[in-house]
């Protein structure tokens, strides 16, 4: 059973200037511990898309069925219930400005009605899984972004759920604290179960941390898959130019796209300011004839001088991992072990 | 200044504080939660209800650009009702309270409705209910802008403290009356005057000051 059944969805607003169709039969399954990617532009839809599967915005037509239940069926009581168990993130964080940091994260809980020392010894546990322990008393103003979205994210797994819906939460913050961001996510999931359901418009956010897409555009899914396939494939012209035009940029994080089954052993090595782009592991893949695959590779420009490091796997059961680190090792390479398998 | 002025004055201090902090206490029973009401069932609000708004906004417009005097002349029958007379401080405080409640209404109602939608949304998607949001995210999120209007209701409930005094509601403004207007005392008359403005000051000193403090925005 899937976790969110979206079935030929629509929903039309009724403006000044007529009637508008945001959604036009939009079905979508996405299961359980997926994380699920949403992609389109501006006024594609996703955003209406992602609140009706939490009712806040309740569908002209179409079923969403969350779990197993079909949202239309709940009564009032009914869907609080369930929104409980479905945290929501934003772009621009919606904390409570006037409240500090624990409290904000207190508040789901004391709205079901947990006990206040018991809200906050949840809150300090989960401060210590977004690793903002220190801030507890802080105020939202006090934060940066990337803390700000950390404290949300806390505030929406409060409650536990077993679902969390992302509008366009790392839209508004720089790209190396969307990289801390959605590792945290990535993490959440594994750690937690967690579905997951990703709004964006950029599909770096996709490829760093989805493993199904759906792309949309005018209020419909154009092109739905694996993230792998869509990459590699994308069959839909808006998923072709999105596909084009996430060429990796100075100073981005990128993964290149990875088989997520597979498991060798993994090294991470780092370029000095001299070796950075000789092709050295090119040379390596010719001198050893096995090839290795490159989990990750992360350049920046620090300085002027270009500074980068690569995770790379050795093939499952390669026996030639030693030797081929020693000929990293004096070609100038750092190298460390990678022991977590992602 | 005899001794006799100065405790006039200081008694004519007494009563405008007594008028205007208990006009402003009542004035808020009613328009703190006609305020809430009015920015909850406007369109776009938690819980739009048309027929609701409609009569509240009527209510409070009707009331609103009556002309304070007039308002106190015609709501006479009412006061005495209440206070069982209808002159002095405590008389005055009835259509000091009904004056204000719909101008106390509109300020809370503009307060609540500046709350971002954003942290109404993400209440929402918690599964808060709509009290819920009321109670412990629109009031509190409009704290700071609550209590500068709440600073602006004072002052403007001792200013229509002061206009009572023309028929003889007691308070500064009487005083002002009686000595700058009927006996051309108009030493006592500044006085008085000076007196208003510094309460006033007060007030907004006073407002400002607990508002800046429970600001956590910045
Ligand atoms: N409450 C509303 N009333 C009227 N029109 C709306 C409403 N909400 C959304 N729309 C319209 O529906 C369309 C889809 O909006 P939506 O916010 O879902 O797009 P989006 O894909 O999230 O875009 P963005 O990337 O800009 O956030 C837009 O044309 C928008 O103007
Ligand atoms: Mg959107």
């Amino acid at each position: 059973m899937a976790e969110i059944l979206v079935q030929d969805l629509h929903k039309t607003f009724q403006t000044k200037d007529g009637i508008l169709e945001a959604l036009k039969g939009v079905s979508l399954e996405i299961e359980t511990g997926d994380i699920y990617g949403i992609i389109g532009m501006s006024g594609a839809g996703k955003s209406t898309l992602v609140r009706c599967m939490n009712y806040l915005e309740v569908p002209t037509q179409g079923k969403v069925v969350v779990q197993g239940k079909d949202l239309a069926s709940l009564n009032g009581a009914q869907l609080r219930m369930q929104r409980q168990k479905m945290g929501m993130i934003f772009q621009h964080f919606n904390l409570l400005m006037q409240k500090n940091v624990l409290d904000n994260i207190c508040f789901p809980l004391t709205i079901q009605g947990v006990k206040k020392s018991q809200a906050r010894q949840r809150a300090m546990e989960l401060l210590e899984v977004v690793g903002l322990s220190d801030k507890a008393q802080a105020y939202p103003a006090q934060l940066s972004g990337g803390q700000k979205q950390r404290v949300a994210i806390a505030r929406a797994l409060a409650s536990n759920p077993s679902i969390l819906l992302c509008d366009e939460a790392t839209s508004a913050l720089d790209p190396q604290t969307t990289y801390s961001i959605l590792e945290l996510l990535k993490d959440i999931n594994r750690k937690l179960g967690l579905t997951i359901v990703i709004i964006t418009h950029q599909m770096s956010v996709v490829r760093e941390i989805c493993n199904r897409v759906a792309i949309m555009q005018a209020g419909r899914v154009v092109e739905e898959g694996s993230v792998a396939q869509i990459f590699a494939h994308p069959q839909s012209d808006v998923g072709r130019e999105l596909v084009s035009k996430d060429s990796p940029s100075e100073g981005d994080t990128r993964t290149l796209t990875q088989d997520r089954i597979q498991s060798g052993n993994r090294i991470r090595i780092v370029f000095s300011e001299n070796s950075s782009f000789e092709p050295v592991i090119a040379n390596l893949i010719l001198t050893f004839k096995e090839p290795v695959n490159i989990m990750k590779a992360n350049t920046k420009n620090v300085g002027g001088t270009a500074k980068g490091d690569m995770l790379l796997e050795f093939m499952p059961g390669s026996t030639q991992q030693e030797a081929m680190k020693d000929y990293l090792r004096q070609r100038g390479l750092e190298l460390e072990e990678v022991s977590d398998h992602e | 200044m005899s001794e006799a002025v100065i405790s006039m004055l200081w008694q004519g201090v007494q009563e405008s504080l007594y008028m205007t902090i208990f006009a402003t206490l009542f004035g808020y029973l009613l328009g703190l939660p006609m305020g809430v009401l009015l920015s909850v069932t406007d369109q776009g609000g938690l819980s739009p209800n048309r027929v609701v708004y409609r009569v509240l906004d009527v209510i409070a417009n009707v009331v609103r650009s009556t002309p304070f005097l007039i308002l106190l002349i015609l709501i006479i029958p009412i006061t005495k009702a209440i206070v069982g007379k209808s002159y002095g401080p405590t008389a005055t405080i009835v259509p000091l309270v009904i004056a204000a409640a719909p101008f106390i209404a509109r300020m809370v109602e503009g307060s609540l409705k500046e709350v971002d939608a954003g942290v109404i949304e993400a209440a929402q998607s918690m599964g808060a209910t709509t009290f819920q949001i009321i109670w412990k995210v629109l009031l509190v999120e409009a704290r700071t802008s609550l209590i500068t209007g709440a600073t602006i209701a004072l002052g403007t409930i001792l200013g229509y403290s002061a206009m009572a005094g023309a028929v003889g509601g007691g308070g500064l403004g009487d005083i002002a009356i009686q000595y700058g207007y009927y006996r051309y005392e108009t030493d006592i008359m500044i006085v008085t005057v000076l007196l208003l403005i510094l309460l006033f000051q007060v007030f907004q000193m006073a407002g400002n000051a607990i508002a800046g403090r429970l600001d956590k925005r910045k």
